[in-house]
Parts: structure tokens; sequence; C-alpha cells
């Protein structure tokens, strides 16, 4: 028995470690909003703040600088809540349609466009980019939270579709064809069978896509304009900017703001994220 | 003429995602490899065909030298090192532990972070002053020393510690899956047989999990070639470029140094390293999958 219980210490010790290890930059994040800046000096990394000063984060919201842009990170919040609504919502819906189409009304060839689609998921989104900045131009939207919206619905569409075509593949191919023999037609099947089947997946597709478009940097940093910045692009700028003193506790309640929608999510409805991930690893 | 319509109402309702998915993944990487044979530089310039003076020019270019070593390392610890933890994470995870959900949602969380808020957070704790270094003087080692963060050959390591803390938990999840595929009675069995617990995950349980494992290497290896968020967030490609990868370099020819044409050309290896890494991977599942059914 001793040699069992030896074991269970190592195991519940191991992870117990482990946990300590990921999370400690988050309790270093939180500890170091909460200081000003002679306990920043005076302290180190694990020390406990004095008090919980929210000063570090009323500056990061609203008045901390970027350059000359003394307006905090408030003005790219709400770009990114601009943004990721109406990109979310769009590219979930294309992508149950399309997903819909490819799972329960295949047709010759259809299989195949599904697998060039799929290659969409993986592409290094840096070959899209020149092209990508020169459309945007044609269309007169770059620049803007428009062009970004338009960006990000093509990058994700492959893999939303993706996720809908795996799920609905699992319907009974009988249900269908049962309405089908009632007479119900392509939209009728849809909104009467399938969109009531489908909340677990538009779920996973909804927090997958929020979490990807309000983290997205490569796109925000290439195709925004001084007005449209998106939030990670926002902090990075803030972090970055060089001036006289660091303020570490403004720079880390700015990144606590800028984590917190995600965050938010994951906590509250992680299992969704989880299989979002695990769907976007293991493939077909 | 209510039949013809109906029947081709699926396809007319997929048709627009497929004609402007394809515009988006194939035609715009014709459209990405046509601006790479000119001689583009702040604006794109297709009547300057210079063949493929770009990829020589980008060969020839140190930095992309720097780039691609950087990404080699990156690839091999970052891939690894999320590799070996998570791993390491499932198997301790997988012993009927108490508070399995806590531990995990600890372990997955920074997955659901932005790479620039992380990297913002290591930048803090790296930071050669006030950081990592500070904490160790405090709790009485005081000759530690770690700079590595602003020196031009350890830089990228700082980059790769971030980057598999960010990842690991995405490893443990996907091995966890597995994991949990497996049948008890496997392991009961070998048991009996008077096997010891480190010897059956070593000799029966990691080679059923083969194609997890293929298939966690297949993704992370994807992601640390296009990673771009972390390093930016972390140093900038900095000190100097010592820390940039294609990502970083292939962004900063195209909009900050007017070097379409060659920032164009960087893009085009990158895709062709994706690609030889995600194509033959996406072949065999989709190959695989009738059987599956």
């Amino acid at each position: 028995m001793p040699h069992k219980l030896i074991s269970r210490a190592l195991v519940y010790g191991v992870l117990l470690l482990a946990a300590c290890f990921f999370l400690a930059p988050l309790y270093v994040m939180l500890a170091t909003s909460f200081k000003d800046a002679e306990q920043i000096r005076s302290g180190n990394l694990l020390s406990l703040p004095h008090s919980l000063n929210f000063e570090a984060w009323t500056l990061a919201w609203s008045s901390a600088c970027t350059g000359t842009d003394c307006r905090g990170l408030k003005p790219f919040f709400w770009n990114s809540v601009i943004m990721v609504v109406p990109a979310v919502l769009v590219s979930t819906l294309w992508g149950a349609m399309n997903g819909y189409v490819l799972s329960l009304w295949k047709f010759r060839g259809s299989e195949v466009m599904f697998g060039c689609m799929l290659f969409g998921v993986f592409m290094p989104f840096q070959v899209v980019l020149l092209p990508m900045s020169q459309v945007l131009g044609w269309l007169g939207i770059s620049s803007s939270i428009g062009g970004l919206i338009v960006v990000h619905c093509l990058a994700g569409l492959a893999g939303t579709t993706l996720f809908f075509r795996n799920y609905y593949a699992s319907i009974p191919k009988e249900l269908v064809n049962a309405a089908r023999i009632d007479g119900a037609g392509f939209w009728r099947i849809f909104f009467r069978i399938v969109v009531p089947m489908s909340t677990p997946i538009v779920m996973v597709t909804l927090i997958w896509q929020f979490t990807n478009i309000w983290n997205d940097f490569l796109f925000g940093v290439a195709f925004s304009g001084a007005d449209s910045k998106p939030i990670t692009v926002g902090l990075n700028n803030m972090v970055n900017t060089s001036s006289s003193v660091k303020s570490y506790n403004v720079d880390m309640a700015a990144a606590v703001i800028a984590g917190l929608p995600t965050m938010l999510v994951y906590v509250l409805a992680g299992q969704y994220f989880v299989k979002g991930l695990t769907a976007g690893a293991v493939k077909g | 003429m209510k039949l013809n319509f109906e029947t081709a109402l699926p396809k007319l309702v997929f048709a627009p995602g497929f004609v402007m998915g394809m515009a988006f993944i194939y035609g715009f990487m014709v459209w990405n490899g046509v601006l790479s044979v000119t001689g583009s530089r702040m604006l794109p310039n297709y009547n300057e065909f210079v063949g493929l003076a770009q990829y020589v020019r980008l060969w020839e270019s140190e930095r992309w030298w720097v780039a691609l070593k950087n990404l080699g390392l990156f690839s091999v610890f970052y891939v690894g090192g999320a590799m070996l933890i998570g791993m390491g994470l499932a198997i301790f995870l997988d012993q009927k532990v108490r508070l399995e959900g806590a531990l995990r949602t600890i372990y997955l969380y920074p997955m659901a972070l932005s790479f620039i808020v992380t990297g913002t957070a290591w930048k803090w704790i790296l930071n050669p002053s006030l950081g990592l270094e500070k904490l160790m003087h405090d709790l009485g080692w005081r000759s530690f020393h770690f700079d590595w963060l602003v020196q031009s050959d350890t830089a990228i390591y700082c980059v790769i510690i971030a980057g598999i803390w960010q990842s690991a938990g995405f490893a443990m999840a996907l091995f966890l899956a597995g994991l949990r595929g497996i049948d008890d009675s496997i392991i009961k069995a070998a048991q009996m047989d008077g096997a010891s617990l480190p010897r059956i995950y070593w000799r029966i349980i990691l080679p059923i999990l083969r194609p997890v494992v293929f298939s966690t290497v297949m993704v992370l290896s994807h992601l640390s070639i296009k990673g771009f968020d972390l390093v930016m967030a972390l140093t900038g490609g900095g000190p100097g470029y010592a820390t940039d990868v294609p990502a970083t370099f292939m962004y900063v020819m195209s909009f900050t140094r007017g070097q379409i044409g060659l920032g164009a050309a960087s893009a085009t290896m990158m895709l062709a390293s994706v690609a030889a890494i995600v194509v033959p991977y996406l072949y065999s599942e989709l190959r695989a999958k009738p059987h599956d059914r």
C-alpha cells in the first residue's frame, strides 16, 4: 500500500505543479495590473499587490497613450466588437448552408469540391495578404472595419463549412428521405429538421469563430487603418509604443482587458471550445 | 421546370461559397505567385516581369536564412515540447484523478487567449531587470542572471517557451481524447501479465495512439510555420532581426519595407512548406473516410 500511496502523491504532485506553471502568467498579469509603479519596482513578479488599485485599469481602458493618441484601448475594443459580431454570424450561417448541401444534398463532384475547400483551413494566410489588400482597395473598403469583416468571413468559411458538414453527416439519411417522400423540399427540411438539431454545432462554430476573429492579429495589422484597428493591434501598439517610462501595470491591465471576452466565453462554454479545437485537429 | 429548379437548388446554394472560397484560396495563391515574379516594390507592378529573380534574392538574403533557422529551432522545440508536456499531462490525468475537469480547464485556457495577450504577459515576465531575474534574487538566488529576451542568440528560446506554454494544453486535450478511446481491458490484461505501468504506456498505449501523435504533429507543425503573432508581441522580430521567422519576414517586406515582390516570394515558400506537410495528411484522411462510415 505505501507504494500505491507514493505513486498517487506523485501523480497529484506533478499535476498540481503543472497547474501552477499554466496559471502563473495569469496570476502575474492580474497581480501586476493592481500594483502601482512603486510596488512594481520594490516587489517581484509573485508578490501580492497591497490593495485592489484599479488605476492602471482605468488608464488602460480610456486614457493610455499609443504615440500621441491617448484614448486607451476603448476605441479598439469597440472596433473589435463591431467587426466580430457580423463576421461570426455570417461565416457561421454561410458554413451551415454549405455543410447542409455537402452532407445531405450531395451531387456529383461535391466531395471533391469539399476536399478542395479543406485546404483553406490549413493554408498560411500570408499568401492571401497581398492580393486581398489589392481587392479591398478596388472594392473601396481597404483600411475599414467592413473590409476586415469580409476578410474574416472568407477566411473562416472553409472551417465553418467543415464543422457543419461533418456534423450533418451523422444525421440519418432515412430521416431526410422520409421527409422528401412527404413532399418537403430543400428549405423545409433545412428549417424543420436540420436547424432544430443544430444547437451543439452552432455553439461550437460560434465560439470557434468568435475566438479566432477576436484573437486575430495578422489581418488586423495588415488591413486596418487608423480608425479601424482591432483590439489585438491596439494592444500590441500600446505595449510597444516607445515611451520613457514603461508602465507594466497598464500593459498588464490592457492585456487582461483584451483577453477578457474570449476568456469569459471559455469559462462559460469551455466544452464547446474544446470540441472545436479537437474537431479542428482531426479532420474528415 | 419546377423539378429542374428543385434539383439545381442545392448547387445554387453552395455555388457562392464554393466560388468565393476557391477564389480566396486558389485564386489568391496564383495571384500571389504572379506577384512574386514581378519587380513590385511599394505597389504591385504587373508590367515588370523579372522571372525568378525575387526567389534568387530571397535565398541570397541573410535575413531569410535567419528566419529559416529560427523556424527550424522553433518547430523542433515547440512541437517537441508541447507534445512531451501534453502527453505527460494526459497520461497523469488519465490515472482517475479527482478534479480532472478543473485541471483540464487550467491546462487549456491559454488556447483561448490571443498570442498578443499572452505574448505581452511573457514579455513582462521575461524582461531582464524586473522580471524573473528579480524574482529569483528575492527568493535568494543572488547570482541568477536572465536576459535571454534581449540577446540575439537566445531571444528565440523565449518565443519557444511562450509557445509551448500556450499549446501544451491543446496537445494534452488531443492525447487525452485518444487515451479515452482505448479499451481499459487492454491495460488490465497487461497488468495481469505483470507488466509495469510505464512499460504498458510505452509498449502498448503509445503504439495505439500513433494516429493521434501523427495528427498532433501535423497540426502543431503547420501552426509553427504560420506563427506570427507571438513573435510580433514578444520580440517584434528583434533584437535587430534575430527572431525573425518567415511569417514576420513576409509581413515586414510586404507592408513596411516596400518589397512586395520579395514578400510574395517568401509567402510562396511558406505555402509550399505547409502544403508539403498538410496535403499528404488531408489526402490520407479523406481516403480513409469511407471505411469509418
